[in-house]
């Protein structure tokens, strides 16, 4: 050691915070860690959306006649019901997370498989609320589209993109749903190692919350 | 910075401590993904420099001389790709920012280690997609992919924005790490005022990283819905507005640049004091002005596009915020000044490249307040001007850094000390050569002559010839810092000597642990005392055996 401080050896004075992992310094399993780099992703995830607002406020704010006309022709009630199931879905997985602290393990996995049953009844209605669309000629490229008005061509394009996007992170969102279950029943997560179901839980939460935004710009601004 | 710790035991260093090229692709170890980093990125580089030097050969009389103008646009495109998002963008926060940071904190690893290998694979499938489509694709669109021309080009854009998406994935995890260890695995006894400043510039360029690289992953992939599904978000025929992709292209790409700037002041930061011995003047103002530089650069990306149509408030707004985000890195230089001011000044290599950066840096970053004035950049905007600018800034900022942070850290990586005469050889090459190749074209752009073009009118020869004369002065020695630096290696030993654990009398944790460092540097948890710039160092002038030390105590 070339510095003039006195070196001792550390062992007098235990690390602070090595108690749940071997060597000192070495990342074991630190919750708040995993919560920090899980917040950190959904920022990502919310800046990734929030471009998709900004070009959708751009071009609300150019066509906002033609976007209230594109509005009226997607179906509010089918709409209404999907924000109901996933919301419902939210609630389950909250239910999920809690129960699994308090140790029972069968009722949390019964809560995430209601959970998927609600994200596969979501993709269901989406899916047909699309080949809907599909089969009054309303798709990107369509001929059809292509004879409508500029801004509904962007509304339709936009909605396409955004709720596809969505859709996309539903479908991850429920793989890695079933990954936790998996985790939960070989018993890898439990309530003393609940972490990585938090974070399913968070990325969930906010598939959710993309969608509380993304129904009343695309169905209720007509 | 005193520290109370278990210095490692005489362990095997990182490198033995695993044979073979598989113990290396499946290693968890921050410091073997570092050295992974630096051998692509700097393979990279090379190949990159070796496309500018075509570039400047091809310009060296008007007329055509060997590239035809479809090959020059091609040469361009992939030098702008390679140099931006291979060398730039990951360069010192991949590689430093993984090898020193967790030393500097007084940890083992990274938070994520699993992770942080996950990137480099990001990293490398990026690379070879990018190099692939672009070498072989054919792709012509210049680094910035402007729609409609990328659009509607021939090319396939598909694999290149592909792989700018992976890369971006890449520097996302590794800025969710690094954010990650600096809160997590600091040593419990360092408060957030005794980190390096090294640390506080990767901090807060992992920020920017997490929130700036999003923006481009879903412009890039509009881009491809256009092309695909007919969604016309940018496209004028369909409703779309091709102004809108440039906006949200700077939107990522004008805070990219301080991703690539800011690890680059952090390196000064660490290399000042410690030659100047001399504790940093005005820490929390460095440190601060990060995070300045960091939020304000967010909000500039609109000085990209002042002649791109935009209204005349946004202009003014956006041309005052620019002028706004200088004030911080000004900060800095006269921190650092003032830092030097009265210190014991060693020239040293890695003194020197803080030097050139501060010299060409002031350069560049005084030639972009030009470009901040609206009337002054309409006529410069599009010229040779701004590639001289952003050479000047880039090369000269984070490409200078990312060198003298290789010749400041090289020792502790390597626990081998590279050949100091020969290096300033480079060095003085490399810096006549840089001035050389670049300066000129400040003035062929204020006279007109414009940027990306294959071939130019005769009055411009002149500065074009100087420039391509200077491209051979600056590789030539970029190659002599480049060798100088693998020759020394310890399975070479062509020169150099082995390096002691602090060769630089540096106060900061990185210099307590062995040259090179075992796996585990840290056996015990250090106790922090005092910060990491209490200079001078007090026992100097002693009994000195190191080489190159008598001249400290001046």
């Amino acid at each position: 050691m070339s510095d003039s401080a006195s070196i001792t050896t550390g062992a007098e004075k235990p690390a602070a915070h090595d108690d749940h992992h071997g060597h000192y310094g070495v990342p074991g399993y630190d919750p708040a860690a995993w919560k920090m780099g899980m917040w950190l992703f959904l920022f990502t995830e919310l800046l990734l959306f929030g471009a998709m607002f900004i070009v959708f406020a751009v071009y609300l704010h150019k066509y906002i006649w033609q976007f209230a006309a594109g509005s009226v022709q997607l179906d509010i009630p089918i709409g209404t019901f999907n924000t109901l199931v996933l919301l419902t879905s939210s609630m389950t997985m909250a239910l999920a997370i809690a129960v699994l602290q308090r140790g029972k393990k069968e009722l949390a996995i019964k809560l995430l498989d209601f959970t998927l049953g609600c994200a596969a009844l979501f993709c269901v209605v989406k899916s047909f609320e699309w080949g809907g669309k599909f089969e009054h000629g309303i798709y990107p490229g369509s001929l059809h589209l292509a004879a409508m008005t500029l801004g509904e061509q962007i509304f339709f394009g936009l909605y396409f993109t955004m709720t596809g996007l969505h859709a996309l992170h539903v479908i991850v969102g429920a793989g890695l749903i079933l990954w936790c279950r998996a985790r939960i029943k070989s018993g890898a997560v439990h309530a003393e190692r609940i972490t990585f179901m938090d974070n399913i839980g968070l990325y969930w939460h906010l598939v959710d919350l993309v969608w509380i935004f993304l129904f009343p710009l695309f169905y209720l601004v007509g | 910075m005193s520290t109370q710790a278990l210095p490692a035991m005489e362990q095997v260093d990182y490198i033995r401590a695993q044979k073979g090229l598989r113990s290396w692709l499946t290693t968890v170890d921050h410091k073997r993904i570092a050295i992974m980093y630096l051998i692509a990125i700097v393979s990279f580089f090379v190949v990159g420099m070796i496309l500018g030097l075509l570039m400047r050969a091809e310009l060296l009389s008007h007329g055509e001389q060997f590239l035809s103008g479809a090959a020059y646009n091609r040469i361009l495109t992939l030098h702008g790709v390679i140099m931006i998002f291979l060398f730039i963008i990951p360069s010192i926060m991949a590689v430093f920012g993984n090898f020193v940071l967790p030393i500097q904190i007084g940890a083992n690893d990274v938070s994520f280690p699993r992770l942080n290998l996950a990137s480099w694979y990001f990293y490398m499938a990026g690379a070879a997609l990018a190099l692939w489509s672009v070498g072989v694709g054919g792709v012509d669109t210049g680094w910035t992919f402007y729609v409609p021309y990328s659009g509607n080009t021939d090319a396939n854009v598909v694999l290149p924005m592909l792989a700018a998406f992976l890369l971006g994935w890449s520097s996302i995890l590794t800025g969710i790490n690094m954010v990650t260890t600096v809160h997590r695995l600091r040593a419990p006894t360092m408060g957030w005022r005794q980190m390096p400043l090294f640390v506080w510039g990767i901090y807060a360029t992992a920020w920017i990283a997490v929130l700036a690289t999003p923006v481009i992953g879903i412009t890039l992939v509009l881009v491809l819905f256009e092309k695909f599904f007919h969604v016309g978000i940018f496209n004028a025929s369909m409703g779309g507005d091709p102004i809108l992709f440039q906006h949200l292209f700077w939107i990522y790409s004008h805070p990219a640049v301080y991703i690539m700037v800011l690890p680059a002041m952090a390196v000064v930061s660490e290399i000042v004091p410690v030659f100047s011995q001399k504790r940093i003047f005005g820490y929390r103002f460095i440190a601060m002005s990060s995070i300045a530089i960091a939020a304000i650069g967010s909000l500039v990306w609109a000085h990209h596009m002042f002649t791109s149509g935009m209204a005349d408030e946004g202009r003014i707004i956006f041309s005052f915020l620019t002028f706004f985000v200088s004030v911080p890195s000004a900060i800095k230089v006269f921190n650092w000044l003032a830092t030097m001011y009265k210190g014991s000044i060693r020239i040293e290599l890695p003194m020197l490249f803080a030097f050139a950066f501060i010299f060409l840096f002031s350069i560049g970053g005084f030639t972009g307040l030009l470009q901040a004035a609206l009337s002054i950049d309409i006529h410069i905007h599009d010229t040779a001007f701004i590639v001289a600018h952003f050479h000047y800034t880039m090369f000269g900022g984070t490409g200078v850094m990312f060198f003298g942070a290789m010749y400041y850290w090289w020792p502790k990586m390597f626990g081998r000390m590279y050949n100091k005469a020969a290096g300033m050889v480079g060095f003085l090459l490399f810096f006549v050569g840089f001035n050389t190749l670049y300066f000129p074209l400040f003035v062929a752009g204020l006279k007109g002559m414009p940027r990306r073009y294959a071939d130019y009118l005769p009055e411009y020869e002149g500065y074009h010839a100087l420039s391509t004369y200077g491209s051979w002065i600056m590789v030539t020695g970029l190659l002599i810092l480049i060798f100088n630096l693998i020759g020394s290696l310890r399975c070479l030993r062509f020169w150099g000597t082995d390096a002691e654990e602090n060769p630089w009398d540096a106060a900061s944790l990185d210099w307590k642990v062995p040259s090179p460092p075992p796996t585990h540097q840290f056996a015990s948890e250090p106790i922090i005392v005092g910060g990491p710039y209490d200079y001078p160092i007090p026992h100097l002038g002693d009994d000195d055996k190191q080489a190159g030390k008598a001249e400290v105590k001046a």
